[in-house]
């Protein structure tokens, strides 16, 4: 599915006509994400009685200035980083809310763990925007990239209640633009042979790099579109801006950019998580919820060399609150067993009964697994289970994730298994 | 119920009781404690008033002197007592009941506090029968040298916990968490012929009643019928049980080394600064490494990436040279915790346990407490 969001203000050669085709997504593999009207659709969504009212996130005080607006403050003409007071005379009837950064971030570190479990190579530009580089997981997941970008939309609006816009391009940069032309809620593909079609009506402000100064002096000389740019001779541009903007300028108004996704250089945490279809109520079938999180975890750990000392559970209730409880293990852990066991403690320890639509597992504070101290054991189990699990990580990658699981992870008759058990490790 | 006491031996028992409260008590009448004053249902009749608190793990219980006008009992938010006994000025205090709320007087100042229904409360735990006593500066010193090794994971139960082993009038206390294993034996007076026995006690609560107890300057009384699955402990008119873990230790006395390759007496204190030094440059967690080369022992941390740094200090190192590497903050709680000023430390290979003993002032291993720790293992 394509879907595309007003298409009315796209440029006639991407506006898709009743009973085209879906655009040719075909080495499209670069996705610009990006949250609508982020601050405010949190607010939004955990405040439903305000759906249908302008909603103004920022500063309150007599400075504070606007960082987010939901789509019907914007009809008012409110923008991010206008001064709350001139919001406020724009759209006077709005609700105006102080940020609650926190929040944000959560909801951010979900939406985030989404893309990782897509693909690795996710570049975060802020708190709602990344760049992801799909190209390893269209295989495994049978999927184009148009496809990909639905999925995560998809996932985002069910499992954190908000919308997303996702450009797919083959390039970064015609990438960001997209997503920038399918706001709010939508979807843009632009197919490789249509990236000219797309740029050069353009004004030239439109280029990555180009600030009102660089608009000033282009328009000088008399470059107005992104066509202009792309069709000035290259010595002539670098006479009017300077060598290395030039070249910058020229390779991206002619659709070329090569900057590659390059993923968070150091990672903050790994973790999984698992919204149900329908809220679970048995603790039985929740712990084993945590089992399977925790050997996707564990097996994501040592997929990237990585081990880490605290393990986190994340739990929302029916009602959307949310909670998260973390512990600190004595030794950095890889192993499913010792993040899995703590989750578990965690979960009955801390968490009350009631309906609960998602729970995660998430293994923080990493280091390199070759720069982890060792820290040996009088029993040494840890070394024992880290073993065993590698052995099933190289089974999995021959024979498929479903190769081998823990015996409570199979399959049973008749539905519901007793929890996982695990015995004491030491003896 | 209408009372008078004295302020200090008032606030002392409520804190002691409170501290042992659950912070967030499943049941609001388990963050209560009971105040009872000679009803004769705690025990307790005559002039005294009885402190007590209960959370069915932990029950801790004191009796101080009491004028009792009216006997009865009540039960109030321990941590709000805690607190208001805490602060108040130094007179006697009047504690009297009327209907469903409690007024505490003192001096000038009048607190009204609500009270929650008696009849909720749980029955506190009979003290087991005493197994005997010992003193209570050896008590207190023995537990705080052994608990240091217990796990705090809760998901390895069994480790969570200090064994006590009796054999005759030989007490034996032990706790590892895999890493590090803490041993103490000492004498104690068993006040009649005893079997055998060992239980395991959660370490946390042994290290807190034996932090009040073993300061009191008497003996202390202990009580462990294996049966009752408590461990009672009484001193100085406070008395306190603690639910046993119901859970095996694992066999420790397998991973005592019989013998070593290397040993080196050290003094402690420079090793301790040393060590509190060059582990400024090793991230949380990680290792400090000892060279021992014979006449002394270099100590480095860290690495390129991020700084690294050593010092040398002597020690006469009879047997083998070696280099092994410890968790610098495992390492320092074992050297804390002979509580000599010199340690004995002892090797056999890199990759097997160290054992740190006290050192007598003769030079001499001072027998009785031992603290065996594994190493990390080294680089390459």
């Amino acid at each position: 599915m394509v879907g595309v969001g007003r298409s009315g203000d796209l440029p006639r050669a991407l506006r898709p006509a009743p009973g085209d085709p879906p655009p040719d997504d075909t080495g499209c593999v670069i996705l610009h994400v990006d949250m609508d009207a982020f601050y405010a659709s949190v607010e939004v969504r955990d405040r439903p009685e305000l759906r249908d009212r302008p909603v103004v996130v920022g500063g309150v005080g007599p400075r504070g200035v606007v960082s987010s607006a939901n789509y019907a403050a914007r009809a008012f003409g409110v923008r991010s980083a206008m001064p709350t007071a001139h919001a406020r005379r724009l759209c006077p009837h709005a609700v105006y809310l102080p940020p609650d950064f926190r929040r944000y971030q959560e909801v951010s570190r979900g939406v985030m763990a989404i893309f990782g479990e897509i693909t690795p190579l996710v570049e975060p530009l802020s708190l709602d925007e990344a760049f992801l580089d799909v190209a390893g997981a269209l295989r495994r997941m049978g999927a184009t990239p148009a496809g990909v970008a639905a999925t995560i939309r998809a996932r985002v609006a069910a499992e954190h209640g908000i919308t997303c816009s996702v450009g797919v391009a083959s390039t970064k940069f015609v990438a960001k633009l997209a997503s920038g032309m399918a706001k709010p809620d939508g979807m843009l593909v632009v197919p490789a042979d249509r990236v000219l079609d797309l740029l050069h009506p353009l004004p030239v402000s439109a280029l990555w790099g180009v600030g009102a100064r660089t608009a000033e002096q282009l328009r000088r000389v008399g470059l107005e579109t992104v066509a202009d740019v792309a069709r000035c001779p290259l010595p002539r541009l670098r006479r009017v801006i300077g060598v290395a903007a030039a070249e910058h300028l020229h390779a991206l108004a002619n659709g070329r950019d090569d900057r590659r996704v390059v993923p968070d250089a150091a990672e903050k945490s790994v973790g999984a998580e698992e919204t149900f279809d329908t809220d679970l109520y048995d603790r039985a079938t929740l712990r084993r919820e945590l089992l399977r999180l925790a050997e996707r975890t564990a097996a994501a750990l040592r997929g990237r060399g990585l081990r880490g000392r605290t393990v986190s559970i994340k739990v929302r209730f029916a009602d959307f609150t949310t909670i998260t409880r973390s512990r600190t293990l004595a030794v950095p852990t890889d192993v499913a067993r010792e993040v899995y066991a703590t989750a578990k403690d965690l979960f009955d320890n801390h968490v009350p009964e009631g309906g609960i639509r998602l729970v995660g597992v998430r293994v923080e504070q990493l280091l390199d697994a070759t720069r982890a101290v060792e820290q040996l054991t009088f029993d040494a189990p840890e070394r024992g289970w880290r073993d065993a699990e590698r052995a099933a990580d190289v089974a999995r990658t021959k024979f498929g994730l479903s190769a081998v699981r823990p015996a409570s992870l199979l399959p049973r008759e008749g539905g519901v298994g007793n929890s996982a058990k695990r015995e004491g490790g030491t003896g | 119920m209408k009372i008078r006491v004295e302020r200090d031996g008032l606030a002392d028992a409520v804190a002691w009781v409170a501290r042992s409260l659950p912070s967030r008590p499943p049941v609001p009448v388990l963050g209560g404690v009971l105040l009872d004053a000679g009803s004769g249902e705690g025990g307790e009749t005559g002039d005294t008033l009885t402190v007590s608190g209960f959370d069915y793990e932990v029950s801790a219980q004191v009796t101080v002197p009491a004028t009792v006008a009216a006997p009865g009992r009540t039960l109030v938010s321990g941590r709000l007592l805690a607190d208001i006994t805490k602060a108040l000025p130094n007179h006697p205090v009047e504690i009297a009941v009327d209907g469903a709320r409690v007024t505490i007087t003192c001096g000038s100042s009048r607190f009204s506090l609500p009270t929650m229904p008696v009849e909720d409360y749980p029955q506190l735990p009979a003290m087991p029968q005493r197994t005997g006593s010992v003193l209570g500066e050896v008590f207190g010193e023995a537990v705080s040298q052994v608990a240091v090794a217990a796990g705090k994971d809760d998901t390895l139960p069994m480790l969570t916990g200090v064994r006590l082993e009796i054999e005759g009038d030989r007490l034996t206390m032990v706790a590892t968490d895999r890493f590090r294993l803490a041993m103490r034996e000492f004498g104690w007076e068993p006040s009649a012929q005893v079997d055998p026995t060992a239980v395991l006690v959660p370490a946390r609560t042994l290290a807190e009643a034996a932090k009040t107890l073993g300061a009191s300057g008497s003996t202390v009384d202990l009580s462990l019928g294996s049966g009752d699955g408590l461990l009672g402990m009484a001193g100085n008119g406070k008395r306190t049980t603690t639910r046993l873990l119901d859970a095996e230790f694992p066999g420790y006395r397998k991973l005592l080394p019989a013998e070593h390759s290397a040993a080196a007496i050290v003094e402690v204190a420079p090793l301790v600064e040393a060590i509190k030094r060059v582990s400024l440059v090793a991230e949380r967690g990680t290792q400090v490494r000892l060279e021992f080369t014979g006449s002394a022992v270099k100590l480095t941390a860290g690495g390129d990436d991020e700084g690294s740094a050593e010092e040398e200090l002597p020690a006469e190192l009879t047997g083998e040279p070696l280099t092994i590497a410890f968790n610098p903050s495992y390492l320092l709680d074992g050297l804390a915790a002979v509580r000599t000023d010199r340690a004995h430390l002892s090797f056999t290979t890199p990759t097997r346990p160290a054992l740190v003993k006290p050192v007598n002032e003769d030079g001499g291993v001072a027998p009785g407490y031992l603290y065996l720790l594994m190493p990390v293992r080294l680089p390459g």
